[in-house]
C-alpha cells in the first residue's frame, strides 16, 4: 500500500507534503515515516495517509469563462488605489 | 563484573550487530525496509560510540582505539551478533531476540546506583523503543502467514543457543519467558552458546571493519 507523508516543520505551521513510500500496513508506515522524515529533526509532526484515502479532484470545470472567479479576474491594486481615491486617503 | 568489562560487552554487542545489519544496505528486501534497517544499524553503531566513550574515559584510552584496534579475541560481545548477514526470516529472528534481550539487560542499566551509566542507558532506550517496535511488526508480519511463521521458527531454534548467551543468567529466565510467550512456540531446551568464545566470522568482519583504521592509524579525515 502506498502511504502519502505529510510534515510539519515547526510548531503552527502548515502541513506540506513530504513525499511517499511502499508499507505493508500502518505499523510499518508509522516506522518507515520517522525513519524517512523524523530522524533528522526536520520535522516536529507527520501526517500518514493511506493513498487510497485521500480524495483528489482534478477537474475543474470553467465552460463560461468567468474569470471574475478567479484570483486574476480584475486588478486588485487598480480597484484599491481608485477607492483609497474616493475616500479621500490616497 | 568491572564497569569497564559491561560497558565493552554492551559496546561490542552494539558495534558488531551495528556492523552486521549494515550489511544489508542497498540489498534489503524492499527500498523502505532499506533505509529503515539501515537507520537501526546506524544508531547501534551511535550506542557503541557513546559506550565506548564511557569506557575509554575510565581505561584512559579513546573509543576509537576501543573500537577498532583490539585484538579479535579482547572482544566481548556475543556470538550471536556476530553471524554474518543472514537470510531474512533470519535476521528479523536475531534482530527480535538481540533487541527484546537488550530491553532487559538497558532495563537493569537505568536502575543502575551509578549515574552516568543510568542516564547513558536512559538515553540508549529512547530510540531501542523504536528498534522494539521494528522487530515487533516483522514477528507480527512473519507469523501472518504459514510460510512465514515456519521460517520465523527455524529461524529462532536455530539462534536460540547463541541468543540465550547475550544476557547474564540472572536476566535470562524472565527474557526467555517473554520470548516464549510472544512467539507462542517451545524454545529448545539447550546449553547457551556464551560470551567469550568467538565464531570465525568475527575475525573476517573486523578485518573488514578496520581496514581503514589500519590504512591510516593517525587518523584519516574525510
Amino acid at each position: 500500500m502506498i502511504y502519502e507523508v505529510f510534515r510539519q516543520e515547526r510548531k503552527g505551521q502548515a502541513f506540506q507534503h513530504a513525499g511517499s513510500f511502499h508499507a505493508p500496513g500502518r505499523d510499518f508506515a508509522e516506522t518507515y515515516a520517522r525513519e524517512f522524515y523524523g530522524r533528522r529533526a526536520e520535522s516536529v509532526a507527520l501526517w500518514i495517509v493511506p493513498r487510497d484515502d485521500v480524495v483528489a479532484i482534478e477537474d475543474f470545470a470553467d465552460e463560461l469563462g468567468r474569470t471574475y472567479h478567479r484570483v486574476d479576474g480584475y486588478s486588485l491594486k487598480g480597484k484599491l488605489r481608485e477607492a483609497r481615491e474616493r475616500a479621500g486617503n490616497a | 563484573m568491572p564497569r569497564a568489562d559491561l560497558l565493552l560487552e554492551l559496546a561490542d554487542d552494539e558495534l558488531v550487530l551495528g556492523w552486521r545489519n549494515s550489511e544489508w544496505t542497498g540489498v534489503a528486501p524492499f527500498l523502505e525496509e532499506d533505509v529503515a534497517f539501515s537507520s537501526i544499524a546506524q544508531n547501534e553503531i551511535g550506542h557503541a560510540r557513546a559506550l565506548y566513550e564511557l569506557a575509554a574515559t575510565e581505561l584512559g584510552t579513546t573509543a576509537d582505539e576501543l573500537a577498532l584496534d583490539r585484538r579479535p579475541d579482547e572482544y566481548r560481545c556475543a556470538p550471536l551478533v556476530e553471524l554474518r548477514r543472514l537470510e531474512w526470516a533470519r535476521t528479523i529472528a536475531r534482530h527480535y531476540l538481540y533487541e527484546t534481550a537488550d530491553a532487559f539487560r538497558i532495563a537493569e542499566l537505568t536502575r543502575s546506583a551509578d549515574a552516568e551509566l543510568a542516564g547513558l542507558a536512559a538515553k540508549i532506550e529512547r530510540e531501542e523503543v523504536y528498534h522494539r517496535m521494528h522487530a515487533e511488526m516483522w514477528v507480527g508480519r512473519l507469523q501472518a502467514t504459514a510460510e512465514g511463521a515456519a521460517r520465523l521458527r527455524e529461524a529462532v531454534e536455530e539462534l536460540w543457543p547463541a541468543a540465550l548467551g547475550v544476557l547474564d543468567e540472572e536476566l535470562r529466565p524472565g527474557w526467555t519467558e517473554e520470548v516464549g510467550e510472544r512467539l507462542g512456540f517451545p524454545l529448545p531446551s539447550v546449553p547457551a552458546l556464551e560470551r567469550g568464545r568467538h565464531t570465525g566470522e568475527l575475525e573476517e568482519l573486523l578485518e573488514e571493519m578496520t581496514a581503514v583504521r589500519r590504512s591510516a592509524p593517525a587518523g584519516a579525515s574525510w
